[in-house]
C-alpha cells in the first residue's frame, strides 16, 4: 500500500498540483488537503507547497498560519509528524513557528524566478538521507519575492552548532557563497541558508523547488531524491505506526 | 460599549536589513534631495474597535498586532489611540 502523504491547498496554493505530481512518483499515494479543514485525513506526511496562500497579503505566509488545516499541522508536528515546506510553505511555517527564522523581501527588491544551486549539509534527516552525498550542488529552481532567510547571530550560531542548517546556496561547483554573492545566493540569506530543520527534526522549510525538478525533462531531477526521502520516511513512519525515530540535532 | 480608532505602526527592528529603505534612499540623488539617511519604510494599520471602554480595546488591538500585524522576530511596532469614533 503506497503511504498517504498530505498536501496542503491555501487559496494562492500554485505548486499543490506539481507537489501531488511529484510525490506520485516517488511512490505514495498523494492527498490535497483542503485549507479550510480541520483535520489531516490520517496522512503520514504533509507538505506545505509554495504559491501564494491568502494572496501573500500583510506578510507572506502569515495568513495561512491562522486558516484550521495549520492548526491540525501544528499539532502533527508537535507529535513528530514529518511536515515539509516549500517555498511558500516553508514561509507559512516561518511564520508559525515551526521552523526557526523569518524569510526577508530579496535584498535585490525583485522577485526571482531562475534555477540556482544548492547543497544539503546533512544526510541523515528524513528529508536528505535519498541523496548521493552531502555537499553535492542540486539546480532547482527558485520563484520567490520574499526568500532572504533572516534570524539574529546568536540564532544563526545555534542553529549551526545544532545541524539545523539543512541546506545552503552554493555555486555550480558546489562552493559555499557569499551574502554578497548575488549569482549564487540570489536572496541575499544569511549564512547562505536555503533551508532549515526545526529542534526535533521533522519540520523543514525550503526555498528552491524540489517538485519542480524531479524529472529529466523539467531540465533537472536533482531535486528528486529530496522528495523520495520524504515518501520513504513517511512510510517507515506509517508501518510503525507512530512517528519515526528522529536523528535529531547535533 | 463604545468604539475606538487606533493605528498600528510597525517598522523593521533596528538592525534588520530594510531593502524597501535603502532603495528609497538610493534615488534620492535623483531627486536632488542631500541630508536624508537612516530610511526605514515599514506599515500603518488604522482600526476600529468597538469594546467597554478603551482599555479592553486596546487588549485587543495588542493581541491582533503581536500575533498577526507585526512578526516580533523582525519588526516592532507601536499602537496609537487616535480618536474615539462617533
Amino acid at each position: 500500500m503506497p503511504v498517504r502523504i498530505g498536501v496542503v491547498v491555501f487559496p494562492g496554493s500554485n505548486c499543490d498540483r506539481d507537489t501531488l505530481h511529484a510525490l506520485e512518483l516517488a511512490g505514495a499515494q498523494p492527498v490535497a488537503l483542503w485549507h479550510e479543514q480541520a483535520t489531516l485525513d490520517g496522512v503520514a506526511a504533509v507538505v506545505l507547497p509554495g504559491g501564494f496562500a491568502y494572496g501573500d497579503y500583510l506578510r507572506a505566509g502569515v495568513i495561512a498560519r491562522f486558516s484550521p488545516v495549520m492548526r491540525a499541522v501544528e499539532s502533527f508536528a508537535a507529535e513528530g509528524g514529518l511536515v515539509l515546506g516549500i517555498c511558500n510553505g516553508f514561509q507559512v511555517l516561518a511564520e508559525a513557528g515551526l521552523v526557526p527564522g523569518a524569510l526577508l523581501r530579496n535584498r535585490s527588491l525583485r522577485f526571482l524566478g531562475r534555477d540556482v544551486h544548492i547543497a544539503a549539509e546533512r544526510l541523515d534527516t528524513p528529508f536528505t538521507h535519498a541523496l548521493a552525498a552531502s555537499g553535492q550542488p542540486l539546480r532547482m529552481p527558485i520563484a520567490h519575492g520574499e526568500g532572504c532567510y533572516y534570524a539574529d547571530d546568536a540564532t544563526l550560531d545555534a542553529l549551526e552548532a545544532d545541524g539545523q542548517v539543512l541546506f545552503r546556496y552554493v555555486d555550480a561547483a558546489g562552493k559555499r557563497t557569499t551574502e554578497s554573492d548575488r549569482a549564487a545566493n540570489p536572496n541575499g540569506s544569511l549564512r547562505a541558508i536555503a533551508g532549515v530543520l526545526n529542534a526535533a527534526g521533522n519540520v523543514a522549510g525550503l526555498m528552491p523547488h524540489p517538485e519542480r525538478a524531479s524529472e529529466a525533462i523539467l531540465g533537472t531531477d536533482d531535486g528528486f531524491a529530496i522528495i523520495r526521502s520524504l515518501v520513504e520516511s513517511a512510510g517507515r513512519a506509517a508501518t510503525r505506526g507512530r512517528p519515526l525515530e528522529l536523528a535529531g540535532t547535533r | 460599549m463604545s468604539s475606538h480608532r487606533f493605528a498600528v505602526n510597525v517598522t523593521p527592528k533596528p538592525g534588520i536589513l530594510d531593502p524597501q529603505g535603502r532603495a528609497v534612499e538610493g534615488s534620492l540623488d535623483h531627486l536632488g534631495i542631500e541630508g536624508v539617511r537612516a530610511v526605514r519604510v515599514g506599515r500603518r494599520v488604522e482600526l476600529t474597535v468597538d469594546a467597554a471602554d478603551e482599555a479592553a480595546a486596546r487588549v485587543v488591538v495588542e493581541r491582533l498586532a503581536s500575533e498577526l500585524l507585526a512578526n516580533p522576530l523582525i519588526e516592532a511596532y507601536a499602537i496609537e489611540a487616535i480618536g474615539a469614533v462617533a
